[in-house]
């Protein structure tokens, strides 16, 4: 069924842009890449595109695969292809790698036009605000005017929600999924346990490890292990792993429980292909984020003038980014009489259940879908 | 369970039902729907008031139904209270025959009145001569407006007009309009008796 519908082979592309980019912080970036990829056909008046928005480990390699023989599809195909939900057919859907990512746009690996060398510990700390910035430029560079929607979950689903408050002219549509419209002090804390657990890795060089020739692969995963501890409900863990062994009880600190095998493995596959340095940055993104902050943590007046209309979901058994935080979106769409739908997905896999296929998840996003009406608004 | 509680109505009943809260709700105001179903109610006031209208569902299959036809629609369980809306936030904020299946039915009143600057209460009477016959012959009654067996029914709460006129009166609640209705006529002479559906449009005194 999925190989039938699936959007096929694809091939990333790589914007440049040398106008700089001012950030948040009050650095800026004089040039910089995004590399992104485009599924279906973008239509006359270019009013069916739709951004995706990618959470922490993301990219922009989001369906489809570069050849046949990929053993993995990108990370939301079950989404996303002719007569998915998010339907290609319909849909005009682009996928990017955020800027500070480590897939091809311009980030710590990639290198300095200034020194030549990698920019390690000198590349700017990004917000989400700046990568919405950012995404913007692309839309520029593809001639697109106005978004049918915007879709994202967990920290994608912070770029969909600062999207709508940023370009509201631009945003017809915004999916908010497994979002919240700041993290909690547990959730930081998660962060920076994490952070510690790379920086203090002898191999992190305070970020220019890669004049070394060596990566902090044990911080890495060590942080990795811990993230997908909490993407996942207990319930979800103890119905997957349980006390289950892999042999028997050794008396040892090697792989004794299945639970530890899946994160040793997990971790080891991240390390092998993430920079730490971008985890560092997208997990700081995640604790800067605070659209509420200027306005005195009035998230009804933060979100006054959006226009957009919204789909906010959540599922019951993530802790991470809980029901009650998208309800706290929900409610200042409410005071402002938006149009706003919200749905609690009862779901038992927690934070994860956002990449799923779970049957009624994905039939309210193609019914919230293809009620979207394909066409520009014009401002009133 | 809203999902169960909407009763089985003839058409024209129903349609009566209808026609009478939209009487009683302004063209253009802001409407809350509460156990709004697929969102049947909502459509209808949209198209004959162009109302500004959200409706609260729990039931995931009715959500998909509101999704598909438009309405805006809140998950969330009404037992919970009403916590994401704010103090007079609404014009009108509606309970159609949701209220005997509530647990919390006294809180989700005061709740109602807190959101809506008017309510409008639906209910099947209890007191309608029909059930009092079959109570009268030794049964719980089972009809077109109560159409469960007492062991399936999600009916917690059921009152009479008499009860209802009482508990408003108990909470300060101004009643600004009753109808009654049986078969989808309106009935005036002893309405206890002889009316099926009651209706109320209420407001805090």
């Amino acid at each position: 069924m999925q190989e039938n519908n699936s959007i096929g082979i694809v091939t990333p592309q790589t914007a440049h842009f040398s106008e700089p980019l001012k950030l948040k912080s009050g650095e800026s970036l004089p040039q910089f890449d995004l590399v992104y990829e485009t599924y279906g056909t973008l239509n006359a008046d270019k009013s069916n595109a739709v951004i995706i928005c990618h959470a922490l480990s993301g990219n922009h390699h989001v369906a489809g695969k570069y050849q046949a023989s990929d053993k993995y599809p990108g990370w939301w195909d079950n989404l996303i292809g002719p007569n998915k939900p998010l339907d290609t057919n319909r849909f005009f859907v682009i996928g990017l790698n955020n800027l500070g990512g480590c897939h091809g746009s311009s980030g710590p690996a990639s290198i300095n036009p200034a020194t030549n060398k990698p920019w390690g510990s000198a590349f700017p700390i990004l917000t989400v605000e700046d990568w919405v910035d950012s995404q913007a430029r692309l839309l520029d560079h593809l001639g697109i005017t106005q978004l049918a929607a915007v879709v994202g979950g967990s920290l994608g689903g912070m770029q969909a929600l600062q999207w709508t408050m940023a370009y509201p002219e631009r945003v017809r549509h915004a999916l908010v999924i497994a979002a919240a419209p700041n993290l909690t002090a547990q959730n930081m804390a998660f962060n920076e346990v994490a952070r510690q657990a790379i920086i203090t890795d002898p191999e992190f060089y305070g970020g220019d490890y890669y004049a070394h020739g060596v990566v902090p692969r044990r911080g890495l995963r060590i942080a990795r292990m811990l993230g997908h501890i909490t993407y996942l409900s207990d319930d979800a863990m103890g119905e997957k792993f349980g006390r289950k062994l892999k042999d028997t009880i050794k008396y040892s600190f090697d792989v004794e429980f299945e639970m530890e095998s899946y994160l040793r493995y997990q971790g080891d596959k991240f390390a092998g292909e993430f920079d730490a340095n971008t985890y560092l940055r997208m997990t700081r993104a995640l604790d800067y984020y605070d659209p509420a902050l200027p306005f005195n943590g009035d998230l009804t007046a933060a979100l006054k003038n959006v226009t957009a209309q919204f789909l906010v979901l959540s599922f019951t058994s993530d802790w991470r980014f809980s029901p009650a935080r998208s309800r706290e979106i929900v409610k200042a769409l409410l005071d402002n009489e938006r149009t706003v739908s919200y749905a609690e997905v009862t779901a038992a896999h927690g934070h994860d259940a956002f990449l799923m296929p779970d049957a009624h998840y994905h039939a309210i996003l193609r019914t919230y879908l293809s009620n979207i009406e394909i066409g520009c608004n014009h401002a009133e | 369970m809203q999902n169960n509680v909407k009763i089985t109505n003839s058409i024209t009943e129903y349609r009566q039902d209808f026609a009478i809260i939209a009487n009683w709700v302004n063209f253009g105001s802001k409407v809350l729907d509460l156990g709004c179903g697929n969102g049947e109610l909502l459509q209808f006031l949209r198209g004959s008031l162009e109302v500004k209208g959200y409706g609260v569902e729990k039931n995931d299959a009715n959500l998909l139904a509101c999704l598909q036809n438009g309405t805006n629609v809140i998950q969330m369980d009404l037992e919970d209270g009403l916590s994401g809306f704010e103090d007079q936030s609404f014009n009108t904020v509606i309970l159609s025959q949701t209220l005997q299946a509530m647990h919390n039915t006294e809180e989700i009143v005061l709740e109602m009145l807190r959101v809506g600057q008017e309510i409008i209460v639906t209910f099947p009477n209890f007191g309608y001569w029909r059930n009092r016959m079959q109570i009268t012959a030794g049964h719980m009654p089972v009809s077109k407006a109560l159409p469960y067996q007492w062991y399936d029914t999600p009916n917690v709460h059921l009152c009479t007009i008499n009860d209802f006129d009482e508990f408003c009166k108990n909470h300060k609640i101004e009643i600004l309009e009753r109808r009654v209705i049986t078969d989808g006529k309106e009935v005036s002479f002893l309405p206890n008796l002889l009316g099926s559906l009651a209706m109320y449009r209420l407001k805090a005194q």
